[in-house]
């Protein structure tokens, strides 16, 4: 196959991508209600195993530069600007997870440091090639609740 | 070989930072470079935020500490090096060095960049000490105003601050317009930007004195620059800093010395007061 072969198929694969994805809540959707968000974003189930790496990954959650989580006892450099993890999921349900996760200045004030992770209500002059980006997928967000979700003490 | 002593070092003050001491508090020590004390922490000017405005050497490990307080072993002095040879060399089509107009720099530029920027009449905006380089460079010298980072104009800017030595950061906010240009910087400051959402405050302010990973959170202070930072083994310029700060918020980079950071410069500046000028301070 030439280039533009293997362009046309990695195109059509993508199409097909959104397709299957067609379920999915759109950002500006997401339903707030009494700081919770009830609705999967996806429809699909989270995998907690996927949820962890994009908890770690320093290119998509990097969740631990700002929070201690002792269930990963070999990730190096955990921040503490946030709360500690351990036990998150003893006071938060998975629902208010989601509202956190998605959006947390919905849940915690216009004040509070932590990005919104499905949320376009984002800071001014946007990188050009992030605009009109989340920086999770839905199903990253659904993936890291899961994950989040067996967080008991 | 320098370098590489250096890379070890950082690499020990990154394990370090883990192990010993995660969740210190900005630490109680004085800073003594070549016989003279530090002013490390002031008393904050009315309308600052905090009561009193702390170095960001007081919130860095022990062994970066030691580089700056040890002028043998701050890498950033070899830029002051760098800097005298060039204040003293003829450049440009009026046949002048700095040394030709300014003389001794050690009598001439003393005490003088605590005061930066400063309201320029005739630019009718604030300028920094990069932006006097080039000014004297383009009008006096007849010689052509550096590129933003230029090896020369990082060596220039840290041998003339580095005159200033110990000297508390005091700003004229009277000059000129200089109170509307505060009041912008300000207002950046705490304006969030790009897709993560933050602002100089989320994590200068709202956060200071916590980690985000490795990074003890600082009150974010100018008054150290331009500043010899491990990470990079090099000198690195406010301007690049700030810049870097805001890329991290995934947010396009104002352009060097473009109005947006020449007011952010004034503020943040201004926050700092009281502090001693630490250039080259050393930094993580």
């Amino acid at each position: 196959m030439n280039l533009a072969g293997i362009l046309v198929a990695a195109s059509a694969a993508a199409m097909c991508g959104s397709v299957a994805f067609a379920a999915e809540i759109a950002p500006t959707d997401v339903k707030f209600e009494d700081y919770a968000v009830n609705a999967s974003l996806t429809g699909v189930a989270g995998n907690a195993e996927e949820g962890a790496k994009v908890f770690a990954d320093r290119k998509l959650g990097n969740c631990l530069a700002c929070h201690e989580n002792k269930a990963m006892p070999k990730q190096l450099f955990q921040g503490n600007v946030g709360p500690s993890l351990d036990g998150v999921a003893d006071r938060w349900s998975p629902a208010q997870l989601r509202a956190i996760v998605s959006d947390s200045k919905k849940v915690f004030g216009p004040e509070t440091v932590m990005p919104g992770f499905y949320s376009l209500e984002v800071g001014i002059n946007v990188r050009k090639d992030l605009v009109g980006k989340t920086v999770l997928s839905a199903q990253q967000v659904e993936d890291v609740v899961a994950y989040l979700a067996t967080l008991k003490e | 070989m320098k370098k590489i002593s250096l890379a070890v070092a950082a690499v020990a003050t990154m394990v370090s930072s883990s192990v010993v001491s995660a969740y210190a508090d900005p630490v109680d020590d004085k800073l003594v470079i070549d016989g003279q004390e530090m002013i490390t922490r002031a008393p904050a000017p009315e309308g600052h935020p905090f009561k009193e405005v702390l170095s960001g050497w007081l919130f860095r490990e022990p062994e970066t500490r030691e580089l700056e307080a040890d002028s043998f072993q701050n890498s950033g002095m070899l830029y002051v090096e760098r800097g005298q040879e060039i204040w003293n060399t003829v450049e440009g089509s009026k046949g002048k060095s700095c040394a030709s107009c300014h003389n001794d720099a050690a009598e001439s530029m003393k005490g003088i960049s605590a005061h930066y920027p400063k309201w320029d009449a005739d630019a009718k905006r604030p300028i920094n000490i990069e932006l006097q380089i080039d000014k004297c460079r383009t009008q006096n010298m007849g010689a052509e105003a550096y590129k933003f980072d230029a090896p020369e104009q990082k060596a220039l800017t840290t041998f003339i601050k580095y005159q200033s030595l110990g000297a508390p950061v005091k700003l004229d906010l009277k000059q000129g317009e200089m109170q509307s240009w505060w009041d912008r910087g300000k207002k950046e400051y705490y304006t969030r930007t790009g897709q993560l959402n933050l602002a100089c405050a989320s994590c200068h302010e709202a956060s200071m004195g916590k980690h985000i990973r490795a990074d003890h959170l600082s009150q974010g202070q100018a008054n150290g620059f331009p500043t010899y930072r491990l990470k990079q083994a090099d000198m690195v310029s406010l301007h690049n800093r700030l810049r870097g700060c805001i890329r991290d918020t995934r947010a396009e980079m104002p352009k060097p010395f473009s109005d947006e950071l020449m007011a952010l410069e004034v503020y943040v500046t201004w926050r700092g007061t009281g502090l001693s000028v630490e250039t080259p301070a050393v930094r993580q």
